[in-house]
């Protein structure tokens, strides 16, 4: 019952949506102000598949297994939280949240766009109306959530475990709603471009959106990975995997883009490049659900290889470019920049050298992803690009990077030198001296190392001492890149200092070596609501003789029969201890991983203070206004 | 002579251009170096000469051929058509089983000997590597 009302729900959208856009044209020219016609009208579509969207919850909550979707994705024993995430733990129902983001989201920018231009306003709708209908045609002929089977199978085939999991349950909302954010930064970008609307207003109007994407998108990227941190078992927090790297090319565009609407703002040049900024972003973003959704990287991402589906959002996609990339050319006028200058050191300048280094580490993750799949097109050969890949062409970088985010924000627009030197040259000794003291003993490589770290506590030094001095006069731009090199320290000091042993025990053995020796003690197991936990029990004894009791568990999982390892992780705020416990097939053993991973949960305190710098940066917009 | 404009329009068009041309050159470059083929037990036996870089083997892992000897895993990766012994020490994922698909990565010691630093955790239980689905179907 509920999905049927859910499939007529988005027939019903769809319809809605041809209303929209006819009576938008026709509002287009006509009347002074917005037709609240047009406004009712979009609430109504929201209200559609709001309604769809439930619709299938409650599928999923009933356990109607005459759904196809419930079918392939759930099961009566599950859990009822995961029932509910379960709904967009899969294709067809993360598309219906993707296009539930996407009518919210225009609905309330038509809502929080009052005093902006009519013209304006309607062509954003129609914009974001395009991209609405698409997705409505996509869902309901490629993948539509509401497909019936008959007879009704009694019983469903069951959710990954690996995404039975609280965080894996909000990291695809919170991802879309960064994702789909971008959408309306394109429409609207598209929008300004058509109307000849872009001022300092619509620029100060269109940084919250790109910031509230920001936000999210930064956030989801985050849950993803401590996820993958936790329940994959690889004891590491990002991978390069493919699918990792589609997320994180949106949020460099994002995050240049952010940057550039400031000086869009403040001065009113870089037009061109902020358009075309909006147009990649959104663009990229659809890249990534390509992607991820045709099957073409293999990840837990892939539901279901169908390559029809791949094909549909390709060439969408491909008219979105063609068509923005027309409009971009068609109605831009270049600026008119006759009394505006560059000087070599200026903010303007120093923004546009972050701009180059993002668009540079924005490339090199774009080629990484891009290329192996685009020889396996051309010459049938298979292969990966791994993390040294990444790592060579990006950390080297970050070097002057880091430098420039230092020192960067100090400079005044327009032009300035640069003040109180002293301290800028003092803060360089330090750090260069405390990486000295903390690199000197290590087995690595000595001179690179030792630069890199010093940037990072450049940074760190700089932006605390901004913090203290400046009086909160841009609080929310200290934090983020304060929280940027905490970030990028901690990261580098997890890197140098991680250990890690891997060995197979059988029960009652010890792993014996000369800093560490782990004892496997017993294994118990435990009955669970739709698994059957075996929980290892380790005692771990370290070179000062510090005693850790760690207790891995595997879960063998009913339906579908698969077995999952859950790390224990004993944190604390300087190192995290981190240990796994794998089956081995037909055999006594049981494949042991133990880490030492310092400054782990500071990598995840940085990344929530980021978000709370954007935060900051959105509320400081308001009571300014 | 030209006006400053111009002038400035110019440089910042040379500078593009330059670290354009060194951007694609670097990434090429270290794409060259660090980039794993993937082959297939078949495909080994018909290399002509042993590679000394890393590679990725991909295939179905035999049955009854998983053992730990010192410590040691050994198992045999097939793809119905040829094999390969592999021995690896290191972590073993879950989903790491007779009869699955597996992929691993490492050197070869010879056209039948495999030395793995790593295998890859696949995340779903009907995951199986394409160039497997391939031999099977084949079958």
């Amino acid at each position: 019952m509920s999905s049927l009302i859910g499939y007529y729900s988005l027939i019903f959208g769809v319809g809605v949506s041809i209303l929209v856009i006819f009576f938008s044209i026709k509002n287009f020219n006509d009347t002074q102000k917005l037709d609240t016609k047009v406004i009712s009208l979009v609430f109504l579509q929201l209200l559609f598949v709001i309604i769809s969207f439930s619709g299938l919850i409650l599928s999923f909550v009933n356990s109607d297994f005459s759904n196809e979707t419930v079918f392939n994705h759930s099961h009566t024993t599950k859990p009822l939280f995961y029932k509910i995430s379960g709904t967009w733990g899969n294709h067809e129902g993360s598309l219906l949240l993707w296009l539930l983001v996407l009518t919210l989201f225009i609905f309330v920018f038509l809502l929080r766009s009052k005093n902006q231009p009519k013209q304006y306003k309607i062509l954003t709708l129609l914009f974001q109306q395009i991209i609405i209908v698409g997705f409505f045609i996509f869902l309901i002929q490629t993948s539509n959530p509401f497909n019936h089977i008959f007879p009704v199978p009694k019983e469903g085939l069951g959710l990954n475990p690996i995404l039975q999991d609280p965080a894996l349950a909000i990291h695809p909302p919170i991802l879309y709603l960064g994702y789909v954010g971008t959408s309306i930064i394109f429409s609207s970008a598209l929008a300004a471009v058509c109307s000849n609307n872009i001022t300092k207003i619509w620029a100060s109007h269109i940084k919250k959106w790109v910031l509230v994407s920001w936000i999210f998108l930064t956030l989801g990227i985050l849950l993803g990975s401590i996820w993958a941190y936790y329940e994959l078992g690889w004891g590491g927090f990002w991978f390069w995997d493919p699918v990792e790297n589609v997320s994180l090319m949106p949020w460099f565009a994002l995050t240049t883009l952010l940057h550039c609407v400031l000086v869009l703002e403040k001065k009113l040049i870089l037009t061109s490049w902020v358009v075309v900024l909006s147009i990649a972003t959104f663009t990229l973003s659809m890249c990534g659900t390509f992607l991820v959704r045709s099957g073409i990287l293999n990840s837990v991402h892939t539901f279901a290889n169908d390559p029809e589906r791949g094909l549909y959002i390709l060439i969408f996609l491909f008219i979105l470019i063609f068509l923005s990339f027309f409009i971009f050319l068609i109605f831009h006028k270049s600026e008119n920049n006759s009394s505006k200058t560059f000087y070599l050191l200026s903010k303007e300048t120093s923004i546009l050298v972050n701009n180059w280094f993002m668009m540079y580490f924005l490339s090199v993750v774009l080629i990484g992803t891009i290329y192996p799949i685009f020889l396996e097109v051309i010459s049938s050969q298979k292969i990966s690009v791994g993390p040294p890949f990444f790592n060579k062409l990006i950390l080297p970088f970050l070097i002057p990077f880091m430098l420039a985010m230092a020192i960067g924000p100090k400079l005044k627009w327009i032009k300035s030198d640069i003040e109180d030197k002293i301290y800028l040259i003092l803060f360089f000794v330090i750090s260069l001296i405390l990486s000295v003291l903390i690199i000197r003993n290590l087995d690595i490589n000595f001179l690179y190392n030792t630069i890199l770290i010093t940037a990072a506590f450049y940074l760190f030094f700089i932006t605390l001492r901004d913090f203290f001095q400046r009086k909160y006069r841009n609080l929310s731009q200290i934090t983020a890149h304060f929280s940027f090199s905490i970030l990028i320290l901690s990261i580098l000091f997890n890197n140098i200092f991680s250990s890690e042993v891997i060995t197979n025990l059988k029960i009652n053995e010890t792993y014996q070596a000369q800093s560490l020796k782990i004892n496997f003690e017993s294994i118990q197991q435990e009955n669970k609501q739709n698994f059957k936990a075996i929980r290892g029990k380790f005692i771990v004894e370290d070179k000062s003789g510090l005693i850790e009791i760690m207790q891995p568990e595997l879960r063998i999982y009913n339906q579908p029969n698969i077995v999952t390892s859950e790390a224990d992780i004993k944190t604390n705020i300087f190192t995290d201890k981190f240990m796994t416990m794998n089956y081995v097939q037909n055999q006594d053993y049981f494949n042991i991983r133990y880490q030492v991973k310092p400054f782990m949960i500071w990598i995840w305190i940085s990344t929530i203070l980021l978000c709370f710098s954007g935060c900051l940066s959105l509320i400081r917009r308001k009571y300014e206004n | 002579m030209y006006g400053r404009k111009v002038k400035l329009r110019f440089f910042f068009i040379f500078l593009i251009a330059v670290t354009l041309s060194l951007t694609i050159f670097l990434i090429l470059k270290s794409l060259e170096e660090n980039v794993v083929y993937f082959k297939s037990p078949s495909e080994i036996k018909t290399l002509s000469e042993m590679q000394q870089k890393k590679i990725r083997i991909g295939g179905m892992v035999k049955n009854d051929s998983i053992s730990i000897v010192n410590k040691e895993l050994s198992f045999v990766i097939t793809d119905f058509k040829s094999e390969i012994n592999v021995v690896y020490s290191g972590l073993i994922p879950n989903l790491f089983e007779e009869g699955k698909g597996v992929v691993a990565e490492g050197f070869l010691k010879d056209e039948n000997f495999f030395s793995a630093t790593k295998i890859l955790a696949k995340h779903d239980e009907n995951y199986m590597p394409p160039e497997v689905k391939a031999a099977l179907e084949e079958k």
